[in-house]
C-alpha cells in the first residue's frame, strides 16, 4: 500500500449509541402496543457499520464501507404476529411502524386506554466492555496490507494460479431489544472474517479453492491470522485438485473431515431441529423427543458461548442470554432450537436462539455454533475401516429442502481404497435424507474442530459455526459423473 | 385500512433535494466528481398456516450509495440507509476516505450513455390491496390447494406480497434517472405424504405488477400438479441419460454460469470465456441466447442500470456463436465497446444479467424435433427444477453436480425420481443440446423452451 491515510474507524457517530437513553421512548411504544390489545410487543433497534476489502493479485481492487440504522417492531396476538421494519427511527417513524404492525392483527391504538405494562427494568447491558471494539479493529491500511501479504504468499506457494484473491469483512452491530415482557438488553457484536481463494488453470484443467477464517468479539484477531499457513493450505489443495478426476457416482461409505465437514450435521439435521421446522411440519423429528434419531456415537450440541466462535453471542436477537443446548445425546434427541415464536407455537422452551440478519427480518429459531462432539477414535481408524469409499477433506455449501432431503458439495475429495487414502477426486455432491443418514454416522474421531460459516434461511444470512471431528458415514449417495 | 396506511407512508425519494444536498456538500468538501444511486421500497406480505394468519410483515427501506472521485482521480464509495442530510454527509466523507484506497489500474468513469434517452417501459404502477385482502386471497388459495389431493397435508412455504420500488441515479455531470415500479408475488409450496412413503413436495411461483394481476389459479394448479406428480416415486439407476430440462431448470443452469457472458469476470480471469472467445462457437447452431431486460413479461424490469446506462436487449449467443458480453462502463471501455446496461454501482463495478431469453436460432433446426417432453416415446429424464445451485455449480471450472426434482419418462409414462443428482460440464452441455422445443415458456426468471441434452450423468439411490 502506498497510502498512509488513516480514516476514522467508525462511520457511526458515538452520540447516536443505542443505550438506556432510549428507555422512555421504548416504554411509550411498548405501552402503546399493549394498550391496543397486543399480547406482547417487541422493539429491536440496530445500527451497523460494515467494511469489506478485496485484494486481487497484488492490488486492492475494492473497499466497500456501509453504515445504517433501523428498527424492527413485532407484535404478538395469540399465536399470530405482525412485523414491520423501518429505517426511520424518529418518534413518528417508530409510532407509525408500531401502528402498522398492530393493524395487521386488527388492533388499533387506543389513546385513552390504560396499559398493564409496568415499564422496563434496568438495562441488561452486554456491551459495557465492547464500546471501543470498533476502534480496536485493524485500520483499513493494516487490513489491506494483510490481504496483500496473503495474495503474495499465494503467488509464492502456488503454481498455475490464474487468480489470487484475498478478502476481509468486518461487521459491527449494536442492538437494543425491548419487549413488553420486561426484556431490555443491549449488545455490541463484532464479526471479522478473512479468506484466500485461488483459481488454478493448466490447459483444460481447472480448480478453484478457498478457505475462510472468522471470529467474533475479537477486535485484534485479524492480526493473529496465520496468512502463511492459509496460503500454503489453499495452494496445496488447488494443486492437488487441478488434475483430479471426477468422482464415480454411487452409494458408498464416506469419511468427512473435521471443521467444515460439520456442514453435514448443519444441513442434514440441525435445520430440522429448529422450531420453525416444527411449525411448518417439515421435520421428521417433531415427535421424536427423547427417542433415538441418530447412531449412539452421535452427540450434538448447539451453543452460543464458545469464546470467539463465529456463531457466539452474548444475547440473542430477542434479548435472551445465550446458552449451551445439547440437541442429541448418544443418539437420543434431547432438545430443539427455539425462539420466542417457537416457544409460543410449539411449546419448546426458548434456547436463546432467536436470530436475524438485521432489523428487516423477524427473529427465528436458528443455529449458532453447532457441532458433533468428539468421539474415541483417530481419523486413521475411520479411514482404515473402509474398503472402498470417499474421503471428504473439504466441503462446499449445502442445503436442505422441505421434505428433509439434504445435499452438500465436496470441494476436495479422495478415494478410500482398502483402508487407505487414494487419488484425489472432484465434482462430488452428497445427498440423502436426515432420517436415514443420522443413524449411519457410526464413528466419531477425537479431533473436534470448528469452522466459521454463513447460514441463509428464513431470517436472513447469519454468522454460524459448524464443526465436528472426523466422522464416518456408513453409506451415502455420492453424486458425480 | 392497511392500504391507506401504506399509501400515506410510502417513502418517496426527493431527487432534486438529494442532488442539491449532495452538490452543496461536495462543493464544500472540494469534491468535483461524484454520483449517487438511491433506492427505496415499501412492501407488505402475509403467510398463513391452515387457514390462520401466521405472520404478516411490512417494511420501509431506503438506501443510497455515494461514489466520489478524489483529486488523484481515484474512486471510493460508501452506502447507507440513512437518507438524512447528516447521513448523506457521512456517506460522502466516507466515500472520499475510501477513495484513498481506490484502484489506479481500474478507475470507473461516468457512463457515456448516462444521459441518453431511456427505453419506454409499459409498467403501470398498481395499487396495493392491503394486508387483509391478501390474507383472504392466500387463505382461499391454501384451502384450494389442500383440497386437491388427500396426500397434500400442508403448504409449509407460502406467501403473498406486494411492494413498490423507486430507484434513482444522478451524477455531478447532470445525469438524472428515476423510475418507480410495483410488484407482487405469490408462492405456494405444498408438502404431501402418504402412509409408508417419504414426504414429497412441489410448488409454484407467480409474479405480477400488482397483486390484483397475479395468476392465482394458475399458481394453485401448477403447485398441485407438481406435488401430486411426485407422489408415486421410484429410485433411478445411476447412468447416462437423455435429459429434457424444463424452461425454469434450464434458465437456472444458464444463470448459474452467467460469468461466461460477463466482461467483468472475463477481465478478472474467473470466466470460462476470454476476450477472444467472442466470435467462436460455444453451443450448437440452433441455440441462441439474449439478455432482454426489456421483455414485456419481465415484471422487475428497470429502464437503466446502476450507472444510469439504458437497459437494452443484447444478443449473447446467435447460432451457437458468442456475440457479445455484458458490460459496465469500465469493462466496455476496456473492450472498446459501448456499455450494455448491466452494471451495478461500486468502486469496482459489478456486472450481471437482467433476464435471459433462450430461443431457437432463426432458420436453424435440430435433427431431433421429434423430441417433445409431452409426447416422446424415448426414455428420458425430465428435470423440473435444480437445487443447491450455490453449492453444486463451479462457475469458474464449468462443472456442476446438482440435486434435482424430476421424472423418469418411459414410453410417455412419468415416474417421479426419488432422489438424484445430475452432473456435467456447461461447455459440453451447450454442445450436446439435441433439441429445443418450439414453445417459448415465460417463467419468473426468463423465457426458454424445453431444452433436450444427451448423455448427462445421473446418480440415483438405486
Amino acid at each position: 500500500m502506498v497510502s498512509t491515510y488513516t480514516p476514522d474507524q467508525s462511520l457511526v457517530h458515538k452520540a447516536e449509541a443505542l443505550n438506556r437513553h432510549w428507555q422512555p421512548q421504548l416504554e411509550l411504544l411498548l405501552a402503546r402496543g399493549r394498550t391496543a390489545g397486543a399480547d406482547l410487543v417487541e422493539v429491536y433497534l440496530e445500527q451497523i457499520d460494515h467494511l469489506s476489502v478485496l485484494a486481487e493479485q497484488d492490488t486492492i481492487t475494492s473497499v466497500t464501507p456501509s453504515f445504517g440504522r433501523g428498527a424492527g417492531i413485532r407484535v404478538f396476538l395469540g399465536k399470530q404476529d405482525g412485523f414491520v421494519s423501518t429505517n426511520d427511527l424518529s418518534d413518528a417513524g417508530l409510532k407509525h411502524a408500531l401502528e402498522q404492525a398492530l393493524s395487521m392483527l386488527g388492533l388499533e391504538v387506543n389513546e385513552a386506554g390504560r396499559s398493564s405494562f409496568n415499564g422496563l427494568p434496568n438495562l441488561r447491558d452486554f456491551a459495557i466492555d465492547k464500546a471501543d471494539w470498533l476502534n480496536q479493529c485493524p485500520e483499513l491500511y493494516e487490513a489491506s496490507d494483510r490481504l496483500l501479504n496473503g495474495t503474495q504468499l499465494l503467488d509464492q506457494y502456488g503454481t498455475h494460479l490464474q487468480v489470487r484473491r484475498g478478502s476481509y469483512a468486518r461487521d459491527w452491530q449494536e442492538v437494543l431489544v425491548a419487549a413488553s415482557d420486561g426484556t431490555f438488553g443491549r449488545d455490541i457484536r463484532l464479526h471479522q472474517s478473512i479468506g484466500l481463494n485461488v483459481l488454478a488453470t493448466d490447459g483444460e484443467h481447472r480448480s478453484s479453492i478457498g478457505r475462510r477464517y472468522g471470529t467474533s468479539g475479537r477486535p485484534d484477531d485479524l492480526r493473529k491470522w496465520d496468512a502463511e499457513t492459509s496460503a500454503k493450505e489453499v495452494c496445496e489443495s488447488a494443486g492437488t485438485m487441478l488434475y483430479a478426476d471426477y468422482v464415480d457416482a454411487g452409494q458408498m461409505p464416506a469419511v468427512l473431515a473435521n471443521r467444515f465437514g460439520g456442514v453435514i450435521f448443519h444441513e442434514a439435521c440441525g435445520h430440522l431441529l429448529e422450531t420453525t421446522q416444527i411449525e411448518r411440519g417439515t421435520t421428521p423429528f417433531s415427535d421424536k423427543l427423547n427417542q433415538s434419531i441418530a447412531h449412539e456415537a452421535v452427540t450434538a450440541i448447539d451453543e452460543g458461548i464458545t469464546d470467539g466462535a463465529f456463531g457466539s453471542l452474548s444475547m440473542d436477537d430477542e434479548g435472551m442470554e445465550s446458552q449451551r443446548t445439547v440437541l442429541i445425546e448418544n443418539g437420543v434427541l434431547k432438545q430443539f432450537i427455539s425462539d420466542r415464536a417457537g416457544e409460543l407455537r410449539t411449546g419448546h422452551q426458548r434456547t436463546g436462539s432467536g436470530r436475524r440478519q438485521s432489523h428487516t427480518f423477524a427473529a427465528a429459531s436458528r443455529m449458532r455454533n453447532t457441532y458433533i462432539a468428539a468421539g474415541q477414535h483417530s481419523p486413521e481408524q475411520l479411514i482404515a475401516s473402509i474398503d472402498r469409499g470417499l474421503y471428504c477433506k473439504s466441503m462446499g455449501g449445502g442445503s436442505v429442502g422441505p421434505t428433509g432431503q439434504f445435499n452438500f458439495a465436496v470441494e476436495e475429495g479422495y478415494l478410500i481404497e482398502k483402508g487407505k487414502l487414494g487419488k484425489p477426486v472432484k465434482g462430488a455432491t452428497l445427498i440423502g435424507e436426515a432420517k436415514d443418514v443420522m443413524p449411519r454416522i457410526s464413528m466419531c474421531a477425537k479431533d473436534l474442530e470448528l469452522a466459521a460459516g454463513f447460514c441463509g434461511s428464513i431470517s436472513g444470512n447469519i454468522f454460524v459455526t459448524v464443526g465436528q471431528p472426523h466422522i464416518k458415514v456408513d453409506s451415502i449417495t455420492v453424486g458425480g459423473r | 385500512m392497511m392500504s391507506e396506511i401504506q399509501a400515506a407512508n410510502a417513502i418517496e425519494l426527493d431527487t432534486h433535494s438529494l442532488r442539491d444536498k449532495l452538490s452543496q456538500l461536495a462543493s464544500r468538501e472540494s469534491i468535483h466528481q461524484w454520483d449517487l444511486g438511491a433506492a427505496c421500497s415499501t412492501d407488505s406480505s402475509v403467510q398463513i398456516d391452515h387457514g390462520e394468519a401466521k405472520q404478516m410483515k411490512g417494511a420501509q427501506r431506503s438506501s443510497i450509495t455515494v461514489r466520489v472521485w478524489n483529486n488523484k482521480g481515484l474512486v471510493g464509495i460508501t452506502s447507507t440507509s440513512d437518507l438524512s442530510e447528516k447521513g448523506i454527509e457521512k456517506a460522502l466523507i466516507g466515500a472520499r476516505q475510501a477513495s484513498d484506497f481506490g484502484n489506479a489500474d481500474d478507475v470507473p468513469a461516468f457512463s457515456t450513455l448516462a444521459k441518453s434517452p431511456l427505453p419506454k417501459l409499459e409498467r403501470p404502477l398498481r395499487p396495493a390491496q392491503g394486508i387483509q385482502r391478501m390474507l383472504e386471497v392466500l387463505k382461499e388459495a391454501e384451502a384450494d390447494l389442500l383440497s386437491r389431493h388427500p396426500a397434500i397435508q400442508s403448504i409449509p412455504y407460502n406467501g403473498l406480497g406486494e411492494a413498490t420500488y423507486e430507484r434513482v441515479y444522478l451524477n455531478s455531470d447532470g445525469a438524472l434517472r428515476q423510475m418507480k415500479r410495483s410488484q407482487a408475488s405469490l408462492y405456494l409450496f405444498a408438502r404431501a405424504e402418504e402412509s409408508g412413503r417419504k414426504p414429497r413436495s412441489g410448488g409454484a411461483i407467480r409474479l405480477a405488477l400488482g397483486s390484483h394481476d397475479l395468476d392465482i389459479d394458475g399458481c394453485i394448479d401448477e403447485a398441485a400438479e407438481r406435488t401430486i406428480s411426485h407422489l408415486d416415486y421410484q429410485p433411478i439407476d445411476t447412468g447416462c441419460y437423455l435429459v429434457c430440462f424444463t424452461p425454469e431448470a434450464f434458465l437456472d443452469l444458464i444463470g448459474a454460469f452467467s460469468s461466461m457472458f460477463n466482461a467483468r469476470a472475463v477481465l478478472d480471469g474467473v470466466s470460462l470465456s476470454q476476450r477472444e472467445t467472442i466470435g467462436k462457437n460455444i453451443a450448437v447452431p440452433f441455440f441462441s441466447l439474449h439478455d432482454n431486460g426489456l421483455h414485456p413479461a419481465h415484471v422487475g424490469a428497470s429502464s437503466f442500470d446502476g450507472e444510469g446506462t439504458p437497459t437494452q436487449k443484447l444478443c449473447l449467443i446467435n447460432g451457437g456463436r458468442l456475440e457479445s458480453f455484458l458490460h459496465s462502463e469500465a469493462t466496455a471501455r476496456a473492450f472498446g465497446v459501448p456499455p450494455t446496461g448491466h452494471a451495478g454501482l461500486g468502486a469496482k463495478v459489478s456486472v450481471g444479467p437482467d433476464w435471459f431469453e433462450v430461443s431457437k436460432t432463426e432458420g436453424q433446426n435440430s435433427a431431433n424435433t421429434h423430441l417433445q417432453h409431452s409426447r416422446s416415446k424415448e426414455t428420458f429424464v425430465l428435470i423440473e427444477g435444480l437445487n443447491a445451485l450455490h453449492a453444486g455449480v463451479k462457475a469458474s471450472q464449468g462443472s456442476f453436480s446438482l440435486p434435482f426434482n424430476g421424472w423418469l419418462v418411459i414410453k410417455g409414462e412419468r415416474v417421479s425420481i426419488e432422489a438424484a443428482t445430475v452432473a456435467g460440464d456447461i461447455r459440453t452441455l451447450l454442445n450436446s443440446i439435441v433439441n429445443m422445443e418450439a414453445e417459448q415458456v415465460i417463467t419468473p426468471g426468463g423465457v426458454s423452451p424445453h431444452v433436450w441434452v444427451e448423455g448427462l450423468s445421473i446418480t440415483g439411490e438405486a
